[in-house]
């Protein structure tokens, strides 16, 4: 409260604080506003109408626009092309996740070090931060072109493969090469996430059990891990949340193929949406997304809550 | 703390160190460097990491084939304004919400992060849908409006951030002085606030200018599409013109890393700040 609100209060209501009052009550609520009805038009109401036309057989072709009830679902839970964006979703996210927590674990410990040139390296890891997306793409569409790559060259040069690796046509490669370009663009942010995280552990926590004689691993496992789990499952989940959209890494280096072996659910989505025309239906994959989506979230809160219970 | 490491750690330490810098520089190194590259040359069989001959035909190609100055043109209107928007729309926001007696100020602000945590793909279409009633379609405004929405959430919750580290004395000083709510907002808060909206501002800068998805969806002629969409079409009828695709990576990569770099501590800083509990 501030002196003047404080005075009033004392003093009681002057002349016409009646009005000033209302405005003290409003003003607010009023600067909110742009913000609120930024978020309702932007956000709220195109996900309620996402829902509404879940149940529809919305289609920009045929031009209807009639009630169906679940049937969208109905095809949806037969629907091969859905089950098989499914999984490789799943797996993209799961996948990438993992190896990006990891990745990015090691590289914050590193960086947590002193050494020469430490601020070159993290200057360095915001370089794939701040690049596009659809720049990434065509970059590792370029780095793993099967002809002329440059990593077809240099591992041909290391002797690890005879001939070249046709890594982005191929059914077997694709999706392992969209999670590499995945994993090269996120890591580092994660990195820098699990470096602030690494930060706020106490010093005297680690000085200590050096004191002990702890070495380096067992301080790393019983002090510094320990410690750092809370971070370490929310930068984990809000990751898992953003890989499980993956969608411009798809789009525009494989579009999905070959053979719909990189198809996931934001690219078969989109394209329900914009190549079929179908708005009835692509609602509904939306739907299950963010179904699947809540899914992985409460699977990660409810693990959260769990050791955090555990660890008190 | 004493920073004595044993030389077999030191040793360990800076092979790490250059791992991690390779990793991160070395892909658009060879961007850069394919860039200044033939295409005949990029083609051998034998990739030459320094680029001879060294040609600016791409560069020329850019401008000359593609027009994609046009495309840079729409991309700097569209993240420019959307920053502007952003940064008043969610200041007043952030100042309500931190410095205003309001009931439950946490739980809209959960709120308003919870919003932004929904798929993007599922507001996409209805939307689209939205934006053809209304005659939007191909226009700078549906794509400013949707990444306003779409950066808000950032931008409210940094700034909130920010505006908490600030002392209430400063209010109190300002208020007895008989300024208004406005008036301390505009002319006490904002302008001591100024590194942290240049860092958000940049954040906000960044995501619209990197946005794909929206962008294929709503924009359909070069008079409005953005950078990524443009690159994204990138291909010529009997071949990849890596070349040109990648000179276009280094003109819209470049100014972003120069950004980044300049105001790196900050940005780390902004972004790491949701993420971690103190």
């Amino acid at each position: 409260m501030s002196l003047q609100q404080t005075a009033t209060a004392i003093a009681g209501p002057r002349k016409g604080a009646g009005n000033s009052f209302r405005w003290q009550f409003l003003t607010p609520w009023l600067l909110l506003l742009p913000a609120f009805l930024s978020l309702a038009s932007v956000s709220v109401y195109p996900i309620l109408n996402g829902l509404w036309l879940s149940f529809t057989n919305t289609s920009l072709i045929t031009q209807e626009h009639d009630f169906v009830g679940f049937a969208n679902y109905r095809l949806l839970w037969v629907d091969d092309l859905f089950w098989n964006a499914w999984w490789h979703t799943i797996t993209f996210t799961a996948v990438s996740t993992l190896a990006e927590t990891l990745l990015g674990l090691a590289i914050a410990l590193l960086l947590f070090e002193h050494f020469a040139f430490r601020g070159v390296v993290r200057a360095a890891m915001l370089v794939p931060w701040a690049m596009p997306t659809v720049v990434t793409s065509k970059m590792f569409g370029w780095l793993f072109d099967g002809q002329h790559g440059l990593i077809n060259y240099l591992l041909k040069s290391a002797g690890i493969i005879s001939e070249n690796v046709n890594w982005l046509g191929s059914v077997d490669n694709a999706l392992w090469t969209i999670i590499f370009a995945d994993v090269w663009k996120t890591t580092p942010f994660m990195a820098l996430l699990l470096l602030a995280g690494l930060h706020t552990i106490p010093k005297s926590l680690i000085e200590a059990a050096r004191m002990d004689g702890a070495r380096s691993l067992a301080t790393f496992w019983y002090v510094r891990l320990p410690m750092l789990l809370p971070t370490l499952l929310i930068a984990g989940l809000f990751r898992a949340l953003d890989a499980f959209r993956v969608f411009d890494l798809v789009y525009v280096l494989t579009g999905g193929g070959p053979a719909d072996s990189t198809e996931t659910l934001s690219t078969l989505n989109y394209k329900t949406l914009f190549s079929t025309l179908q708005f009835g239906y692509g609602s509904a994959i939306s739907t299950a997304m963010f179904i699947t989506e809540a899914m992985i979230a409460l699977g990660f809160c409810i693990f959260l809550y769990e050791r955090l219970r555990r660890q008190k | 703390m004493i920073y004595a490491y044993s030389p077999l750690r030191r040793f360990g330490l800076y092979i790490g160190a250059l791992l991690a810098l390779i990793w991160s520089g070395g892909p658009f190194l060879w961007q850069l460097s394919s860039s200044f590259q033939l295409d005949r040359e990029l083609t051998t069989g034998s990739p030459k990491f320094w680029p001879s001959p060294f040609t600016i035909e791409h560069y020329i190609n850019l401008v000359v084939e593609k027009s994609f100055q046009e495309y840079i043109y729409n991309s700097i209107i569209v993240a420019s304004l959307t920053t502007l928007f952003g940064l008043f729309v969610g200041s007043l926001a952030a100042f309500s919400l931190s410095r205003l007696d309001i009931r439950g100020k946490f739980g809209v602000l959960g709120i308003i992060l919870s919003i932004s945590m929904f798929p993007q793909i599922a507001i996409v279409g209805p939307l689209y849908l939205l934006a053809s009633d209304l005659g939007l379609l191909d226009t700078y405004a549906s794509l400013v409006i949707t990444y306003l929405a779409l950066g808000l959430p950032l931008v409210t919750w940094v700034l909130f951030g920010y505006f908490e580290t600030l002392p209430r004395e400063i209010d109190e000083a300002a208020r007895m002085d008989g300024c208004s709510t406005l008036g301390l907002l505009f002319r006490i808060i904002l302008p001591i606030s100024l590194p942290s909206l240049v860092t958000t501002g940049l954040l906000a800068f960044i995501a619209a200018w990197n946005e794909f998805m929206f962008a294929l969806a709503f924009t359909s002629s070069i008079e409005h599409q953005t950078v990524p969409v443009g690159i994204a079409n990138f291909t010529n009828l009997y071949y990849v013109p890596w070349g040109d695709i990648a000179a276009a990576s280094v003109v819209v990569t470049v100014p972003l890393i120069v950004l980044v770099l300049v105001f790196q501590k900050h940005i780390i800083e902004g972004l790491t700040q949701g993420g971690v509990k103190e």
